[in-house]
């Protein structure tokens, strides 16, 4: 199965159950190599159903302060992009089967190969790609790339989007669609804007496409407001904080029971 | 003198294509978020360019308020002194709040103002004088306005830092990354992409997602019509074009701004000058085009160019004595006339530039900035090389005010 029928998959049984997704993210080597995979590890036993995963890049600039904290610590660790994904690797030889979506940013994936990346990424378990800093219209290499490795490539969209921007994001997506629930970088909001449910309904009119809300989500009663109009419900930030606390994977866990509480209702 | 021209071979002011390419380099590489707003700004941009009220009113500030033109100055000593070209300064350290950067903050504040219905500017600055440009153009105009600051460069720009508070700018120190440039600039754009119904980035250099690099290249482009004017009258001129153009490449706006208008004199050599730090093997520099093994192909904020970097994508960190030259990446229209050998391009470490800096007060009487000091400390290389019926322009960038702490730790003990 490739990935992108594999994120189909997932979609589809939860929709099914008339369920949200619960999708967290984690930044790979945050706060060490060996605590990143114990973290993906416990939220994969805590009802994850697709991760992100993070590829640290030096200049996050879609990201808020505890995202690029994270990246920013787990670089000068000596985290490379090669490392990360045979990190997932390792994380499916441990048996996590969830979908992974590898996040990172357009420089290191340029600086790889776009095509040995699409390929060695494949190879290690990688089911879907999102670069916040490469809209459709310039992935011309990478987007083919992840299609000839069975990779989904997932775009966002933002309040902002246009009706031609989002005819053409949902054009060029398949796997999800990553909506940006409020206009912003990466962190948790203490509420989620009032326009969320009229951006979703314009999106919808659009594509067929799962649509997964992310930024600003941080507890439990956020996850299941947003897994009513949502297929599902991405979490980062929050949990990424909860990792690089004292009993860190402990803490990830129970939030993760949490956030999986609220998307699956 | 008169001088043959070639006819120009490529029409080099072709681009940027629709989608924001010069070659392969350019585009606009930022979070959907912002791509409407890019449009938006695209839009607004050509619709002022040939709105005729628009340019008057920009040329009437250029003029009563910016000092426009700036002279032209023979460099009689300076070139006494090196013994071969004649040497002729662009003085956009003349230009009013001390730098070239003033063409285009205040373009693209007259812009939002006039064109754009938003009310607030947030800014990046690394020398502080796109910042002191940006806080002036926003007095004038009566915006609100918020510059990003890394920390490193406010330490060591301090009298711009209090120039912009004075002119009623909120400064925020950058703590994040290499605290420098590039840092002020994600800062900036995570504010923009918050902010963005409200918000213009007002971006300094000829750098970022399209239609900055043309943007910024069009305002800045006043230099290189004037100097083409100036040049050719033989009373303040040599009453010729000149044979060399150089000038410092930072994100590369000044540069541009003097190189375009002469694009198509294919006789005219231009050379832009990047920051050599302390020297290229240090691996401690921002001289992009000169490292093959840190500067290389990539995406920086944007744009693709050529991107300062480590083996895994990662961007390195580069070391300037000025912090207006100590970037990354550089401006992707120098990128593409670098492939077309239009432009050439070459560095000066900080102690070249320290000497252009020291010989420039002396022989006449002018503090340049550092920045600009790069340039002259080429020149000090150059001009003996060439002989005297030869005339090189140097864009003077900015004025050196701001440089004196600076300076004053490094050459202290000299004075
Ligand atoms: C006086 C001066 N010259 C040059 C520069 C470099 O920028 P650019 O390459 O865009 O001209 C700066 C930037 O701060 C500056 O202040």
């Amino acid at each position: 199965m490739s990935g992108v029928e594999r994120i189909q998959q997932v979609f589809a049984n939860l929709k099914a159950k008339k369920q949200a997704a619960f999708m967290p993210y984690h930044a790979m080597g945050y706060p060490t190599r060996q605590r990143s995979l114990e973290v993906v590890q416990a939220l994969a036993e805590s009802g994850a159903d697709l991760f992100e995963i993070g590829i640290p890049h030096s200049d996050p600039l879609a990201d808020g302060p505890v995202v690029q904290a994270a990246t920013d610590a787990a670089i000068r660790g000596g985290t490379t992009v090669a490392d990360c994904l045979a990190m997932m690797g390792e994380l499916r030889a441990a048996g996590v089967q969830q979908p992974f979506c590898a996040m990172s940013y357009y420089n290191p994936i340029l600086a790889y190969g776009e095509e040995r990346f699409a390929q060695d990424a494949a190879a290690a378990g990688v089911d879907g790609l999102i670069v916040p800093d490469l809209p459709p219209g310039e992935s011309m290499k990478l987007e083919p790339a992840c299609r000839e490795a069975g990779i989904a490539t997932i775009y966002f969209l933002a309040p902002t989007s246009t009706e031609a921007r989002i005819r053409s994001v949902a054009a060029h997506a398949t796997g999800f669609i990553y909506m940006v629930s409020v206009t912003g970088i990466t962190g948790e909001r203490s509420q989620l804007p009032s326009d969320l449910v009229d951006f979703i309904q314009r999106v919808r009119r659009h594509t067929s496409l799962p649509l997964a809300v992310g930024f600003g989500i941080g507890n439990r009663a956020q996850a299941a407001q947003v897994a009513g109009i949502a297929d599902g419900v991405i979490v980062g930030s929050a949990l990424v904080r909860a990792a690089g606390s004292a009993d860190g994977v402990a803490a990830v866990r129970q939030l993760g029971t949490e956030l999986a509480a609220g998307a699956h209702g | 003198m008169t001088q043959i021209q070639k006819p120009a071979r490529v029409n080099y002011r072709a681009l940027p294509d629709e989608n924001g390419r010069f070659g392969p380099y350019g585009g606009k590489y930022v979070p959907e978020t912002l791509m409407p707003a890019l449009d938006e700004l695209e839009e607004a941009y050509l619709q002022a360019r040939h709105d005729p009220d628009f340019m008057a009113e920009l040329g009437r500030l250029q003029r009563t308020y910016v000092g426009r033109p700036t002279a032209l100055t023979y460099a009689r000593r300076l070139s006494e002194h090196l013994g071969g070209a004649q040497i002729y300064l662009k003085r956009e350290d003349l230009a009013h709040s001390g730098a070239h950067k003033i063409n285009n903050a205040l373009g693209q504040a007259l812009l939002m103002k006039r064109k754009m219905g938003k009310t607030r500017i947030v800014a990046e600055t690394g020398a502080g004088q796109h910042g002191v440009a940006t806080a002036t153009a926003a007095a004038l105009l009566g915006i609100e306005c918020v510059v990003y600051m890394g920390t490193v460069d406010m330490a060591r720009q301090q009298p711009n830092v209090f120039r912009m508070r004075l002119l009623g700018t909120e400064v925020r120190g950058v703590e994040s990354g290499s605290k420098t440039l590039k840092d002020a600039i994600n800062e900036a754009i995570r504010d923009w992409v918050t902010n963005v119904r409200t918000t213009h980035y007002l971006l300094g250099s000829a750098l970022g997602p399209h239609p900055y690099p043309a943007m910024v290249r069009d305002f800045q482009s006043v230099i290189g019509q004037e100097a083409l004017v100036q040049m050719q009258d033989g009373e303040i001129g040599p009453g010729r074009l000149p044979d060399v153009i150089v000038a410092c490449v930072g994100g590369g706006s000044n540069a541009i701004g003097a190189f375009h208008p002469f694009l198509e004199y294919e006789n005219v050599r231009l050379i832009g000058v990047e920051a050599g730090g302390h020297g290229i093997e240090s691996g401690e520099h921002a001289a992009r085009f000169a490292d093959p093994e840190l500067g290389r192909l990539g995406v920086l904020q944007g744009t693709m160019s050529y991107v300062m970097q480590d083996s895994d994508g990662q961007i390195a960190l580069t070391h300037s004595i000025s912090a207006g030259l100590d970037y990354a990446s550089v401006g992707p229209e120098h990128a593409w006339l670098r492939d077309l050998e239009r432009a050439e391009y070459t560095y000066c470490t900080d102690e070249q530039a320290l000497e252009g800096f020291k010989a420039l007060c002396h022989l006449e009487g002018i503090i340049p900035a550092l920045e600009s000091a790069h340039a002259i400390g080429h020149v000090l290389e150059l001009a003996p090389t060439l002989p005297k019926d030869q005339v090189i322009l140097v864009n003077l960038s900015g004025r050196g005010d701001k440089d004196l702490g600076t300076v004053m730790s490094v050459l202290g003990e000299e004075l």
